[in-house]
């Protein structure tokens, strides 16, 4: 008798015991105290309380960085140069890590906790970066797997942005995905529309936010979404004449960009390559004609890779292919590229042949 | 012999050296009683790592070992309680021990959590931490006793995954029948080299 209580008391005191002491190494020995981060050299200074990943702290003060993956390590989207403070390279960012970007101090911010006083670099639009609350305006197909969310802005009301920029949307948890994630797309509506965002969204199968995308969400329903991010852009200056090399869902920077420049009125020179499979895969093809008509200096070349496209009188084979045939010299030309790695991989190969520097070839992979 | 000769007068007669050396090579923890497999198997496949993970599961055997004795001797024995709860007790203390190592020694050095880390939390579960501690309660160790016993158990199970992270290495190189790639061949070789262990069985009377 004695022993049914003395046994669960002793479990229970021990228990008690490690966990007293746990709590107590907790207090003392995860407590970083209260960190300083510099930011951009003096550009802005944060007090934070320490012991949580730099990703998630900067979060917290409203500075976003990209991230896909949601804080676990795995997209590598979330680099940060840390100039000061940042200690030893984690084994979880050994792998996310070039050579150059270690020597470069680049870390990856969601494995690197706040232990003491940093000194960090990140690019100044990060501070133009906001999170936004919106509703689902309208959804319709492009082709039978890309479809168009056009969403309506609500916290904040507007985005500052400039075309070629991306924002990363939110997919909840769901089903099967146990955390919300985030994903990167394009924006597809011109700068002038600040209220709404447009995005092209390609069905990949499997894919936990496209897949939310094309079989949850509603016109109507409140979508996250922050931004915008990203390097891709016209460059303003050159005013050279442009090739421009998309396919797929890869479009909707460039419909953002080739809207823009229709309201400047712009008449750089500029073609625009555009590769699908068969005539299902093509869309836009009414408004880009009519693009053509306007701006003086545009043209569209949609290209057919797939076999037996007897019904179709445009262009055949595959874009590279396509592009050598139209392009007769790059030099003085710049190239924009959006689409697969595989496609910018080829892509970059013909215009280099065609005498387009490799820093003159800009582009965004989709992988 | 030379190492009977080494005990301590507090414990059965039975040196440490002795202990050390039987937990190491003729009781291998691994080769002779197949405990922390899965780890084995699964780490065993870089040098490094299982390098690394040898060292924190040598530092978790060592140390749980000598504070399991110490609540088995001075606690449990004397309550009468050390048939029923010394399982869930050294459970208990495993992995309360393995969280307060964590934290400790990511506030020391930042270099050896990064080095063990991804390695400690998978020690909590591996079974030859637990076993330890309970073969070291079947001989009737006192705490210092525990402690070394602990540490020749680490030891010895460091050394099997060490060894079988050198000739995984070998084998990526060799030519292996498709069927016998990967687990199979692996088990193979362990069987193998628990075979060779045998013949250390003769040291130690």
């Amino acid at each position: 008798m004695v022993t049914i209580l003395v046994a669960p008391l002793l479990v229970g005191g021990i228990c008690a015991v490690l966990a007293a002491l746990l709590v107590l190494a907790e207090r003392t020995l995860v407590n970083y105290g209260t960190c300083r981060i510099d930011i951009n050299q003096g550009g802005k200074q944060l007090e934070v309380k320490g012991g949580r990943p730099l990703l998630a702290t900067l979060m917290a003060e409203s500075i976003f960085i990209p991230s896909a993956c949601g804080g676990r390590g795995t997209c590598a989207y979330c680099k940060v140069h840390v100039l000061e403070g940042g200690g030893p390279v984690a084994p979880t960012e050994a792998t996310l890590l070039s050579d150059e970007e270690r020597k470069a101090d680049v870390r990856i911010s969601c494995q690197l906790k706040v232990r003491n006083d940093l000194a960090i670099e990140i690019p100044e639009e990060l501070f133009r970066v906001r999170q936004f609350t919106g509703v689902v305006e309208r959804i319709r197909d492009l082709t039978h797997d890309i479809k168009e969310v056009r969403v309506r802005l609500a916290e904040p009301d507007a985005i500052d942005f400039t075309p070629g920029q991306y924002v990363q949307l939110q997919a909840p948890a769901y089903g099967k995905n146990p955390e919300p994630v985030y994903r990167a797309y394009s924006i597809s509506s011109p700068p002038s529309d600040g209220g709404h965002v447009e995005m092209m969204i390609r069905l990949v199968p499997g894919g936990i936010c496209t897949t939310w995308v094309f079989e949850i969400l509603k016109e109507g329903d409140e979508v996250h979404l922050n931004g915008p991010y990203g390097e891709f852009r016209l460059s303003d200056d050159s005013g050279k004449e442009m090739i421009w090399i998309a396919g797929g869902s890869g479009m909707a920077p460039f419909w953002s960009i080739v809207r823009d420049l229709r309201e400047k009125k712009a008449e750089r020179k500029c073609t625009y390559f555009f590769g699908a499979v068969a005539e299902r895969d093509l869309f836009l093809l009414d408004e880009f004609r009519a693009l053509e008509k306007e701006l003086p200096g545009f043209r569209f070349l949609p290209a057919l890779s797939g076999a037996d496209q007897d019904g179709w009188a445009g262009e055949k084979g595959l874009i590279t292919e396509v592009v050598g045939r139209h392009l007769p010299d790059g030099e003085g030309k710049e190239g924009y590229l959006c689409g697969s790695g595989g496609m910018i991989d080829a892509s970059v190969k013909v215009l280099t042949a065609k005498g387009i520097p490799e820093e003159r070839i800009y582009y965004d992979k989709f992988t | 012999m030379i190492l009977a000769q080494l005990s301590l007068e507090s414990g059965p007669s039975i040196g440490l050296l002795a202990i050390l050396v039987s937990a190491a090579l003729t009781d291998n923890i691994l080769l002779t009683r197949f405990l922390g497999m899965c780890p084995f198997l699964a780490v065993s496949r870089e040098m490094k790592s299982a390098f690394g993970l040898g060292i924190a599961v040598t530092f978790v055997t060592t140390f749980t070992a000598a504070i399991n004795a110490a609540l088995y001797t001075h606690v449990l024995e004397p309550l009468g309680l050390h048939v029923g709860l010394k399982l869930i007790l050294f459970i208990v203390v495993i992995a309360a021990f393995v969280q307060l190592m964590e934290m400790l020694i990511e506030r020391i050095s930042i270099g050896l959590y990064y080095a063990l880390g991804i390695f400690l939390p998978l020690i909590t579960v591996n079974c030859a931490i637990l076993g330890t501690s309970l073969f070291m309660i079947n001989k009737h160790y006192t705490v210092v006793q525990g402690l070394v016993f602990g540490f020749g158990s680490g030891l010895g199970w460091m050394l099997a995954i060490v060894l079988m992270a050198g000739i995984r290495d070998r084998l990526k190189r060799a030519q292996i029948p498709p069927a016998l790639e990967g687990p199979g061949i692996s088990l193979i070789i362990t069987g193998i080299m628990a075979l060779a262990f045998v013949g250390f069985s003769g040291m130690i009377q």
